[in-house]
Parts: structure tokens; sequence; C-alpha cells
């Protein structure tokens, strides 16, 4: 019993070294590099995301259910406690977040090693990048079957520029005239763009959204492991930001002078809620 | 002895084929810029007008394929004859035959333009046929369903590899071949650039000279010498139409631009018919008359006809617009609207079952 108690004293010391060791990081080594990535898991309110006929209830208490979910998220930035910043290379740093597709949820995107406090990056696609010449749009920006905005149809044609956010859906509030929609199948769109005009000036909706990673883990990027930051995209914040709105007031909502409110609304759907380090496989997020 | 008529027979043999395969080897000379005109505003260091690129840029011009249901090229619309406009139509009809709100816009002189379509809601020609294709009521397609067709067709992967080096089809790839056929169609061998460059010992006769200082004094400021648009967007009075179109304030969401269109090129006229962003007046006379007294006046309406009296408009008198009118007609370029170079190519019987 004794000896027992002893061998179980010593697995539980053994064990704790280890758990200590693994605690105890080895320095970030700036030379360097090790896998980032920031997960976009989209929610609704308090429940998981779900499409049509799964319903939501907004903050105006209208019903709805989704459609489509779609967004660019692009020029990743990561800072570190001592300020100092480390900017991921614009053209590796174009993502398109596909609501209804999972594999499209991370950004996952190469960076230093180090311990990063805060995280930046573009809800949409700069306005540099913009009024680029075909050749320069690249990956999700392009049109090419299999790798660019195929299904979310993500670019104006009339008004070059591309589509940040879309998001569709239905609500049977919506009336069947033209403010509503006029095929009766009370349907919402939101087509959120906007990069500030090429060279008349015009309404500008690229959103930079940094998160604070202080509270919910810092992401620790290491070589050959990687770093997750587990964001939630709270898509009833598009209703129920600070500019609150309804839908079948604003049923439709793409290049206009009211995009300006929705878009605003941006910032608030995202939340950290935990960093997964040292990372070895996807699987394990 | 032998061997050389040999040689030669081999020879001519080479040269017949080569006419034979190859589309008019002899009228392609690259893109020039006129004498009288300024430098273009294309960057054509990125994309070089090559002859194998021009010619894919064509028959991707005149393919329907680029349409959802393969009804529709952008040739069905951009008709040579009408100087690349649909003549006779005061919007277009593209896909099951539904009708647009605006009627299309010639594609001439396409190098010199900053901006594209009447509002100039693009700024890139290369980036001018993604508006046509996706447009539910033109083309109603998307560009990778196009591509998608491109690759799986028996001759683009060949004519791409011509043009670019590799059998790779890619959207630049396809934007940069169309803008080349684009930027090809140059028009500026009217009767008013031979007496510009003095060509041909071409002369204005003493109406069409009246004309030209009339035209100096009243429409230059707009329709500026010698692309005959100062590719500007400016409200020229029509008056809002029944769908109340704002123009480029639909583009820039700015009051200040409420009915105001592009300024178009006067070029071509005789071939483009009807006139205005919708088509609404079908003669020249009917467009000279609005200037002269048919103004409708608004907050946004240009400054340029608000006369010194208060009223608004064009004053002239009924020989002016004769002599007008004169010059007017020196601006059309019929070596452009005939130039084989631009023409459909004849593909012989290519069905397209799906």
């Amino acid at each position: 019993m004794r000896i027992i108690g002893k061998a179980a004293l010593l697995i539980a010391a053994v064990l704790m070294a280890t758990a200590c060791s693994k605690k105890d990081t080895p320095e970030p080594d700036a030379g360097k590099t090790g896998a980032f990535s920031i997960e976009f898991d989209n929610i609704a309110g308090e429940e998981t995301l779900g499409f049509h006929p799964r319903e939501y209830t907004n903050a105006k208490g209208e019903k709805f259910s989704i459609k489509l979910l779609y967004y660019f998220i692009s020029n990743i930035k990561l800072y570190k406690a001592d300020g100092s910043e480390y900017t991921v290379p614009q053209e590796d740093s174009y993502f398109l977040v596909n609501g209804g597709d999972r594999t499209t949820r991370f950004t996952k995107v190469e960076a230093p090693e180090g311990d990063y406090t805060k995280v930046s990056f573009i809800l949409g696609v700069d306005a540099e990048r913009s009024k680029m010449p075909v050749e320069e749009r690249k990956g999700v920006l392009s049109f090419n079957p299999d790798e660019g905005h195929e299904g979310g149809g993500m670019y104006w044609g009339w008004n070059s520029g591309y589509i940040f956010f879309k998001f569709e859906g239905y609500c049977n509030l919506i009336s069947d005239d033209q403010q509503g929609d006029p095929t009766g199948n009370k349907q919402f769109k939101y087509h959120i763009g906007g990069f500030g005009g090429y060279s008349a000036p015009t309404i500008n909706n690229i959103k930079v959204i940094t998160v604070d990673l202080a509270q919910a883990g810092t992401a620790q990027v290491r070589e050959g492991l990687r770093s997750n930051v587990h964001l939630f995209v709270d898509i009833m914040e598009v209703f129920n930001g600070p500019h609150t709105f309804s839908i079948p007031e604003h049923p439709n909502v793409m290049f206009s002078e009211y995009s300006v409110n929705i878009a605003n609304n941006f910032p608030s759907m995202f939340t950290h809620d935990h960093t997964e380090n040292f990372v070895r496989s996807e699987d394990e997020l | 002895m032998k061997k050389l008529l040999v040689l030669g027979i081999l020879v001519g043999l080479v040269f017949a084929c080569k006419k034979g395969n190859d589309v008019l080897p002899d009228i392609f000379g690259g893109f020039a810029r006129p004498a009288n005109f300024p430098e273009p505003e294309y960057d054509f260091s990125r994309n070089p007008v090559t002859e194998a690129g021009f010619e894919l840029g064509k028959r991707l011009f005149y393919e329907p394929r680029l349409s959802r249901n393969n009804t529709i090229a952008c040739g069905s619309c951009h008709i040579q004859s009408a100087s690349f406009t649909h003549h006779g139509h005061d919007v277009s009809h593209g896909i099951d035959d539904r009708l647009g709100t605006r009627n299309p816009m010639p594609i001439v002189n396409m190098a010199w333009q900053r901006e594209f379509f009447w509002d100039g809601g693009v700024f890139d020609l290369d980036l001018s046929p993604i508006n046509a294709i996706t447009s539910p009521v033109e083309m109603d397609e998307t560009v990778p369903n196009v591509i998608r067709k491109l690759r799986e067709h028996p001759d683009y992967p060949a004519l791409f590899k011509k043009a670019f080096g590799t059998d790779e089809i890619t959207d630049a790839r396809m934007f940069m071949a169309l803008s080349q056929f684009m930027l090809m169609a140059v028009s500026a061998n009217s009767k008013y650039d031979k007496v510009m460059r003095g060509e041909d010992g071409a002369a204005f006769t003493e109406s069409e000279q009246r004309g030209y200082l009339f035209f100096q004094e009243n429409c230059v400021a707009c329709h500026s010498e010698p692309l005959f648009t100062d590719r500007s967007y400016r409200n020229n009075g029509i008056g809002p139409n029944r769908m109340n179109d704002i123009g480029r304030d639909s583009v820039t969401l700015n009051p200040q631009d409420r009915y105001r269109f592009k300024v178009p090129s006067l070029r071509n006229w005789q071939y483009t018919a009807p006139y205005m962003h919708d088509g609404r007046f079908l003669t020249l006379n009917r467009v000279l008359e609005h200037y002269r007294n048919g103004m409708v006046d608004s907050e946004t309406l240009d400054p340029v006809f608000r006369q010194p009296d208060g009223s608004i408009g064009i004053p002239m008198t009924n020989a002016e617009k004769e002599d007008l009118t004169a010059f007017l007609q020196t601006l059309n370029d019929r070596e452009f609207v005939t130039n084989p170079l631009f023409a459909e190519p004849e593909l012989g019987g290519d069905m397209i079952v799906n």
C-alpha cells in the first residue's frame, strides 16, 4: 500500500514536471516562422449558424432564416505586447469565408515566431487591391473556376469593386412590392462593399477589425506548430449592432448610403473566444 | 537545278498554306496612335497588343458562349457597321430578349477612355466585360462559367497558347485578349481627321468650315477634339426618363452627379443612332433641336448651357444648324465601320450544342 502510494506520488511528480515543461515553452526565435490562423466560427446570437429553414429572431423580434453568407478577410496583421507588429505579405493575405463550407473558416498564414497579443484584419478588400489590374487579382480575388469567388459572386461588374460581405436570407415580414421582394420569395439581400471610389470619392465600407487576445489567450507562434485564434462571428450583430435595424424596413441593401450603417455594425460581430497554441494538426481544432 | 525547283515549290506551298490558315495576315498592323490623337490612357506595357492576342480577342468578342445559354456575344449588341453599338435600338435586348435600361455605348477609341459606360462605373477596360457577362439582362452568366466553357472548347486552349505562351485559360488572360481587340478599334479616318492631318489634300467645304467654327464656339467645351468627348459626366438637360435613371449618382452616391452621364463622342454618329443614354432621340436633327430649344432645367444642369440672358440651351439659327450638320458629317469614318479587320470571323458551321 505504501509502495503503491509512493509510486503514485512519483508518477504524479513526473506528470507535473512534463506539464510544466509544456507550459514552459521555448523562447520564440524571430528568425523562424510558424503557422498562424484565425478561425472564423460563424454563429447567430447564442446559437450555432444554420441555414434555411432554421429560424432565428433578431432584436426587433423579427424571425428570419439564412440562405447564404460570404465575406472577404484580408490584410492580416499581428501585434506583440511590446508594440511591434508583423504584416502578412499582402498577396498571401486574401481569404473568402463561406458560411456554408466549414473548410473555408481558417485564414492560415506564416508568421515569425512570437507571442502575439493582438491581431487585426480587414473585413473586405483594401482600396489599393481593388484598383489593381486584373493580373494582380489572384486566388479568391480572381474569377477563375475552383479558386475564385465563384459561388459567392463577390463582385459588382457595373460598378467595379468587390462585395465585402454578402448575406442573404428570408423573412416573412418582407412585402411583395418593389420596396420588398417583388418575386414574392420574401428574401433579404445585404451586399455590402464600397472601397471609397476610383476617381470620384464615394462610400468606404472597408472595416479594420482589431481583436485583443490578452484576455482569452495570446497567440504563441512556433516553428512546426500552429497557433489558431478562434473567433466567434455573430451574424445577429448585422441587425443588432450599434445601428439596430428592421429587416422588412431595409430588406435590400447594396451599394447605397444606407450600407454604411450596416458596415458600422461589422466590428461588433467579432469576439475572441479562445486560442489554441502548439497545434500539430488541423484535426485538433 | 532540280533541287532548287523542289525547294521553290516547297516554299511556295508553305506560303500558300500560311495564307490559307492565317486570318487576314496582311492587314493587322498593331496598335498605332493616330498623329492627331493624344497619348492613350490604357497601359499597353501591361498588355501589349499582338496579332495572336488580337485574334483571340476577336474570337471572344464574337463568342456567344460568354452568355448563359450561348446565344449572346459582345458582338450581338456592339455591331461593327453601327460603330460597335446597337443601331436602331433605344436600349439593347440581351439574353431571352430582356431589355436593358441604357443605350449601348460604341466601342471606339477605347484606348483613350479613362472610365467606361454611361455612368463611368468601370475604371479599367479589362474589367468592362464583367459588366456585360454578369448583367441579368445582357449575358446573365458568371465569369468562372465562361472560363470553364472555354477550357472545354477544342479551339481555345491552342488560341490562348498562341496569344500568351501557354494554354492556360484564366480570367486575366481572357480580359486582356478582349481588351486587345477593343483597343484596336481605333476610328481616326474621318474626313475631319484627314483635314486635320493634311492628308490626300482633304479640305472642309465652306459650309463645313463655318460649321466647324460654330462647333468650336458652342460645342467643344464638352465634345472636345480630337476624341469629341472630354470624358466628363454632365447633365445635358434631357430630363429624367420614366425609370428615373440618375446616371453617375448611382456610382458615386453624390447628389451633385444626379442625372449626369458620360459625354459621348460624336464620332461616327451617323452609324450610332439612336442618341442619348436611353436612346430617346432618333435623329441628329432631334438632338440639335434639343440643344436649341428643348432643354429641361434642373439643379444639376450643366452650367455651360446657361446663357447670360437667363435662357438655357445653345442658340442657333437655321443656317448655323445647317453648317453645323455639314461639319458633323465629316466625323463619320466609313473605313472604320467597314474594316474587315474587325469583322466577325467565319468559323464555318460551328454549331453550339450546349
